[in-house]
């Protein structure tokens, strides 16, 4: 590959502005998120092309066109296997995926945990809004116990999906949980999750105005309690995060759950590697290698 | 009738088939042969039946005939089983401590081996077969010394008084041989040619690393799993990165996001695994992100026969995914096509940014043939197509991913490069990569945008050959073929014209697109056509109707779970010519 021309620039958050406007319904949670995302890009001042965002289907799905980045609107429930392809070939790329519950814990929820354990280095942000949206308001894995849908007109009678327990149980490396409607406390949460070497998983609370009145903003606001504020709280403990992943009602955990630093991401692990980004490796191999091959079939 | 010698091997899986059949292939092939083998065997790793055929001799060896000159039984039922098929100057070597001959046709040497005399069976427990390599070569006329270097090789990784051991027993069998069998009437020639000796899927895996494959992922599937071991064991030689993935829904879709960061991608499966996929192949398509496809047919539906043939899977193929979009599709049609097609198709998903599909079948996967090494060329020409992979001096026009060109072919970006951010998408999009099927579908864009991907087809069949008839013109028949029936069409039009019959042969290599018009102008004059396939309901034919209205005069079709044989065709070819027919079934006369 030829070498680019790069002007230095300081990003602002009007580089991150996509062509188009977000085309959410008036006071959904999404939009804090793509705020929170941008603005957590510009704090780290990572230049957008180099990084990607990668999405499945659904609502929350449409990020990457309301973000200016390389971006992949792939297929419902398969974002985290293209970002991983995406990730190997070329490591030098920040990797974000963003989808909802239903994409990444109902169709997607094999590869969930299959790139959980990869310990893939990317960022994955679940827009957590508890409900089908796109479809028109259906129970998700997220559900709680009772609430009613067009699917379940009388009640979701199935469990929710506990995202956080199952990330941990997963091996992530990096496991949050953030709030739409607390930015601040998000942005800091996106940026660590950017940062870390490995698979993060951030769940975000975001709450769907239309479809979802059990979930809503006023529901939250009172109960979300920041794990950072509790000084005795120990985030590479993962026992103890186990434990918290569980608590949920008149007080609910959010921010940094879990986080170690100790094993080999994916691509950290794979010798093939070791020479750069595989996009950036020369297409042709020696003629030695080449005639090796052969060689072991004479 | 070509000259060639057969030797089958049978046993239990676990009984050890498969070593004597890689030390016949390296004798056979250092001798400057050509050989064929193809291993029958059931989907079991202890037990059941399985039954090694190599056929080798101074010419190609494009099949398996179905015939035998040596069998060598490593138990009972193998004897009970496969005796039948030797003939006149046949011959059985076994173990006559552990088998009892049945009764051979007429002029079958029967050649029992005393194995507990001649080796300590305490010692080691497949010493039956090594006595029996070692007498199969003395009857062949082959020196000693070609099978001690062989064996060195096929244990060098044990100890030296296994390899001491080995070849000690080899040497009992061929002086037994030597004193107490009749040789062979036909000693095996040597040339000075040397030929490679590898599977299909060992030939896919090289091609595709030839192609500059830089990211592999699979799924265990029968019969495609060799293209995994061979990329797995020489990725960090080749500098591939090979990753086994959770199902082939994940494969795709990783093979996917790999291509789209700009390195050549590609995956393998079987008809089940390909099921899965098929969501995928469409992004593929939608996003226009190239993506090479293997697909190893094995007899379906549903798990089907895990472990035998059949060219069941085109209807698949040519609706994997809705939508209209443009593929590529190509069959290879031997094992050399398995290499030599992975660049030519790579090429082409590049230049049209579209998915490509390798429709092989286990009998080329897991067959094995002798291929000239001057056809394994590891520096063919590679066409990456409009790909941007620098932002040059900086300065550009607004870029859009999904311009609209005459081609249908729009410049792809390598991500990373500044200036060219943009979002491809399964969705409809416009020009920019922005979605038109949400807030507002303006269907003008959509028209536009479908007819962009569209015209890409024009392109690809210009780039791709015609098929070509192969034989006489005016023959009494023509056989029309696709994929693997290449090798075997070849052999039964040598055995037809021996039989006084005229025959001809239409290969078809390029299934999407497809030169219909081509197709058409080679059979305007054919007097009897006649489709052969390995399926029930003729696939190909179908298609071929679809596509061109035409109906050849009969078909022969085989869907026992094994290939077709020449005589096969042969006798069917006959049978047809006299009228008796338009169909015809052949019966797989080897029960495995």
């Amino acid at each position: 590959m030829a070498t680019d021309i790069v002007t230095p620039k300081a990003m602002v958050m009007a580089d991150y502005k996509g062509k188009v406007d977000p085309d959410w319904c008036p006071g959904c949670g999404h939009f804090g998120v793509l705020a929170a995302v941008q603005k957590a890009l510009v704090e780290l001042q990572i230049p957008n092309h180099q990084v990607a965002t990668v999405s499945g289907i659904g609502c929350s799905s449409n990020f990457p066109g309301y973000i200016d980045t390389y971006g992949m609107h792939t297929l419902h429930g398969r974002s985290l296997p293209v970002a991983t392809g995406l990730k190997m070939a070329n490591h030098d790329m920040t990797v974000l995926v963003t989808g909802g519950d239903g994409d990444g814990f109902g169709i997607g929820c094999g590869h969930f945990v299959h790139t959980t354990r990869r310990n893939v280095d990317l960022l994955y942000l679940v827009l957590d809004n508890q409900v089908y949206g796109l479809t028109t308001g259906q129970t998700s894995p997220t559900s709680r116990v009772g609430m009613k849908t067009k699917s379940m007109p009388f009640g979701n009678i199935e469990t929710p999906l506990n995202p956080i327990s199952l990330a941990l149980a997963a091996g992530a490396t990096f496991v949050g949980r953030g709030f739409t409607g607390d930015q601040k406390h998000l942005t800091e949460l996106i940026k660590r999750g950017i940062e870390h070497k490995g698979f993060s998983f951030i769940d975000v609370f975001s709450p769907c105005v239309t479809y979802n009145h059990d979930n809503t903003f006023q529901w939250f606001r009172p109960r979300v309690k920041k794990l950072e504020d509790n000084p005795s709280y120990d985030p590479s403990d993962w026992i103890a995060a186990m434990e918290k992943s569980l608590q949920w009602g008149d007080e609910i955990p959010i921010g940094r759950f879990f986080e170690r630093n100790d094993l080999p991401t994916l691509h950290g692990a794979e010798p093939v590697l070791a020479k750069g980004a595989l996009v950036k490796q020369d297409i042709r191999m020696p003629a030695d290698v080449a005639k090796s091959f052969i060689d072991e079939l004479m | 009738m070509r000259q060639s010698f057969s030797v089958g091997i049978g046993g239990a899986a676990g009984q050890g088939v498969a070593t004597p059949g890689d030390i016949f292939a390296k004798i056979f092939s250092r001798r400057g042969l050509h050989l064929n083998a193809y291993n029958a065997y059931q989907s079991i790793i202890r037990g059941g039946h399985t039954f090694l055929t190599v056929r080798t001799g101074p010419d190609k060896i494009p099949t398996t005939d179905g015939r035998l000159d040596l069998l060598i039984p490593l138990n009972q039922d193998t004897m009970d089983r496969h005796l039948r098929l030797l003939s006149l100057g046949g011959a059985c070597l076994y173990n006559s401590d552990l088998i009892q001959p049945g009764t051979p046709a007429d002029g079958v040497q029967l050649c029992p081996i005393p194995v507990s005399q001649l080796a300590d069976l305490s010692r080691n427990k497949v010493a039956q077969n090594t006595l029996a390599i070692g007498a199969a070569l003395s009857m062949m006329g082959i020196g000693f010394p070609a099978m001690e270097s062989v064996l060195e090789e096929q244990f060098r990784k044990k100890e030296r008084s296994v390899i001491d051991e080995n070849v000690s027993l080899a040497r009992a069998g061929y002086d037994y041989a030597t004193q107490n069998f009749k040789p062979f009437a036909w000693p095996l020639p040597t040339t000075d040619a040397r030929y490679a000796v590898l599977s299909g899927n060992a030939a896919m895996a090289m091609g595709g690393a030839a192609a500059g494959v830089k990211f592999y992922c699979a799924y265990p599937m029968s019969p495609s799993t060799g293209v995994l071991h061979w990329m797995a064991e020489h990725a960090r030689t080749a500098q591939i990165m090979v990753r086994q993935v959770e199902d082939e829904i994940g494969v795709i879709n990783m093979a996917i996001g790999a291509a789209h960061a700009g390195v050549r991608a590609m995956c393998a499966t079987s008809g089940g695994g390909f099921a899965l996929m098929s969501e995928g192949l469409g992004l593929s398509a939608q996003a226009e992100i190239p993506v090479v496809v293997i697909d190893c047919q094995r007899a379906g539906p549903s798990t089907g026969v895990p472990t035998k043939t059949e060219q069941g899977d085109l209807w698949q193929m040519l609706g994997a995914a809705f939508g209209d979009y443009p593929r590529v599709i190509a069959a290879p049609l031997d094992i050399a096509d398995c290499f030599k097609l992975m660049p030519e198709i790579f090429n082409l998903t590049d230049q049209f940014q579209c998915p490509g599909i390798v429709l092989c079948d286990l009998l080329l996967a897991e067959g094995r043939l002798t291929v000239d090494s001057k056809e394994l060329d590891f520096f063919p020409t590679i066409d990456r197509g409009e790909l941007i992979t620098s932002n040059g001096s900086g300065d550009h026009e607004p870029y859009q991913r999904y311009k609209i060109t005459e081609s249908g072919v729009s410049p792809r970006v390598i991500p990373g490069i500044p200036g060219y951010t943009h979002t491809v998408s399964s969705d409809e999009h416009d020009e920019d990569g922005v979605l038109i099927s949400d807030e507002y579908t303006n269907n003008a864009k959509r028209r536009a945008m479908m007819e962009k991907r569209m015209r890409k087809e024009i392109g690809i069949a210009a780039a791709i050959q015609p098929p070509q008839l192969l034989g006489p013109a005016n023959a009494d028949v023509t056989l029309i073929g696709w994929g693997s029936t290449y090798g075997v069409i070849d052999e039964a039009c040598e055995l037809l014209r021996e039989a006084g019959i005229s025959a001809n042969h239409l290969p078809i290599r390029w299934l999407v697109p497809l030169h219909g018009d081509a197709i058409l102008d080679l059979l305007r004059d054919a007097r009897h056509t006649i489709i052969v396939e390995n399926n029930y309901s003729g696939q190909f034919a179908r298609y071929l109707r679809s596509e061109t209205s035409f109906t050849p005069t009969g078909h022969i079709r085989k869907y026992d779970g094994e290939p077709l044989f020449p005589h096969h065709i042969v006798e069917a070819v006959q049978e047809q010519l006299a009228g008796k027919t338009r169909l015809s079934i052949p019966v797989h006369e080897i029960m495995v």
